[in-house]
């Protein structure tokens, strides 16, 4: 298919849609040689107001911590630098965790980069792959001397994200309007976040189970996953903690390594 | 040409069609499930946004199979940058041939607009001059998806706010022509042609006597906006977040009267209402389809 190499109308009309410094392009044109400046910020008000709009419902939490001015202030810029690269607007807004840890005017909120990476993680769980979670009978099938060469598929839902802050509590706080009373920010703590079947779940993990499911999720055996978790906690507690993986659903099946 | 589709992703036929005939539908929208599905099944279809249904898994499927086993479906392309110089999306193409496969949808239709430049994806329809260069682009890429989804879409004509120097043929040559050279079906958005007709400052009527209504093969209705432009003269936006305007009515009864029974949607895409509130809409549809009597099928005025 031949495509000229000739600059397009698309190359003159696409750059000053986010870059509110550049002039209306010279290519376009109101009726009867009307003005097109108006005319053209429809586009421009089209583009940036849908991509905030966007951002705002994959950072629902965020919004309403932050107030929707706020919100929208800084989403625009993001919008400005960084517009998304695919048609799926599910897919969008991930730099903006980061885009916000550096954002000047959100350093008196630190751990709101880690709530909005909570969201991006439940909207990416909430669109992952359907698959059923392993069955609890499965793992009480292994015999307990091969439990330590044990290794598991993790659901396609299944994230983990670490904050230094109390970024589980906040995002709950802020997502379901779960009320609750003052919130010590500065407790650190780590999220699950999955999808069983039909509802994304975010559950708070115990001390080490964030290294232990990060590492079972790498397909790191149980063994090894349990001296890393209790080299990070010395209150990691195994069966606590297998047993709240496997009924959060966040593997799809065991193994053995060496049948890999 | 090729594309980028493994052989066998479907073992379903792509050319299943159920003509829909003389019926009005919706937009559908997730918030409107349980009410929908709380009524017995509609005589009436459901319009998706198919970007929407593109995640691997999850709610989004299980609501459009739930939509999709008692109603007829038709699936609404809004990010294919048909209309734009530079080659489609190859994984674009291909998630959209595994959502035709999966949902047989009985309408599959895109628009004549862009929405993407080099890597950027502006998630608006942008509007294009008609000259023979962008005819030839757009018609390449009307085959394209034809042949990726191996069956006809229909090219929605676009609301448009401004015009270009370099334009050298009516909108409605342009349409027309694309539709002779690919075997495209169109989707005539009547929302669309009367604001774009205040914009540009044409009449609605003369566009639709020049639009070519025998390959028509689904109507949008939606509402508009106001604003005004440089001079202080009135220009509408395409908001589709309020109910058809009278005058978008006047003309979709003309219209029906002219082509009979046409699959008629309303859009609603904004400030969206609660369920009975877009139903009335459709039944306002509805009642002018009943009208002009009963429907001829896509199929056979593309052959008349």
């Amino acid at each position: 298919m031949l495509h000229e190499p000739t600059p397009s109308f698309s190359a003159a009309f696409a750059p000053a849609l986010l870059d509110p410094a550049r002039t209306t392009p010279g290519i376009v044109t109101g009726p009867h040689g009307k003005a097109a400046g108006k005319r053209y910020d429809v586009y421009r008000n089209n583009v940036t107001v849908s991509l905030i709009d966007a951002l705002a419902a994959i950072y629902p939490a965020v919004q309403r911590i932050t107030g929707p001015d706020f919100f929208r202030a800084m989403a625009r810029f993001y919008v400005r630098s960084t517009p998304p690269t695919s048609p799926l607007l599910f897919e969008y807004g991930r730099g903006f965790p980061g885009f916000i840890a550096e954002y000047q005017h959100a350093q008196t909120m630190p751990w709101l980069a880690d709530v909005a990476r909570i969201e991006r993680a439940w909207l990416d769980a909430y669109h992952a792959r359907d698959a059923a979670p392993l069955a609890p009978a499965e793992l009480a099938a292994v015999e307990p001397e091969r439990l330590a060469d044990l290794v598991f598929t993790p659901h396609p839902a299944t994230q983990i994200v670490r904050s230094d802050f109390a970024a589980v509590t906040i995002f709950a706080a802020n997502r379901d309007g779960a009320p609750g009373g003052r919130i010590d920010a500065s407790a650190p703590e780590d999220a699950l976040i999955t999808r069983p079947e039909f509802d994304v779940i975010v559950r708070h993990l115990p001390p080490g189970g964030a290294v232990f499911a990060t590492c079972l999720i790498q397909g790191r055996p149980l063994g090894e996953a349990t001296t890393a978790a209790l080299e990070a906690s010395a209150e990691f507690d195994i069966p606590t903690n297998i047993a709240g993986l496997i009924e959060a659903g966040a593997f799809m099946s065991i193994d053995f390594g060496d049948a890999r | 040409m090729t594309t980028a589709i493994a052989p066998g992703a479907s073992a379903l036929p792509l050319r299943y069609s159920n003509p829909i005939g003389g019926i009005a539908g919706t937009s559908f929208k997730p918030e409107h499930l349980p009410a929908i599905l709380s009524a017995d099944p509609q005589r009436s279809f459901f319009e998706v946004h198919a970007e929407n249904y593109m995640g691997a898994g999850g709610p989004p499927h299980r609501a459009l199979e739930a939509i999709r086993r008692d109603h007829p479906l038709s699936l609404h392309g809004v990010c294919m940058s048909i209309g734009g110089p530079q080659p489609l999306d190859k994984a674009h193409l291909a998630r959209f041939r595994g959502l035709v496969a999966r949902y047989q949808p009985s309408i599959v239709s895109e628009h004549l607009a862009w929405s993407t430049h080099e890597t950027s994806f502006f998630n608006d329809l942008l509007p294009l001059p008609y000259t023979e260069t962008t005819l030839r682009h757009v018609c390449d890429h009307v085959d394209q998806m034809q042949e990726a989804i191996r069956r006809p879409i229909l090219l929605e004509n676009p609301s448009t706010y401004l015009a270009f120097a370099e334009t050298t043929m009516s909108e409605t040559d342009f349409i027309r022509s694309v539709a002779a050279r690919t075997g495209c079906g169109l989707l005539l958005d009547i929302n669309n042609v009367f604001v774009s007709a205040t914009n540009h400052g044409f009449s609605a009527l003369d566009y639709l006597s020049d639009f070519p209504l025998a390959r028509v093969g689904e109507i949008h209705l939606a509402g508009h906006a106001e604003q005004v432009d440089d001079e202080g003269d009135l220009l509408l936006i395409d908001s589709h977040d309020r109910p058809v305007a009278d005058a978008v009515w006047k003309l979709y009864e003309i219209v029906i009267e002219r082509c009979g029974g046409v699959p008629t949607l309303v859009e609603w895409d904004g400030k969206i209402p609660d369920w009975p509130v877009l139903q009335a809409e459709a039944a306002a549809a509805q009642e002018i389809l009943d009208r002009y009597g009963p429907a001829a099928w896509a199929g056979e005025r593309h052959a008349a």
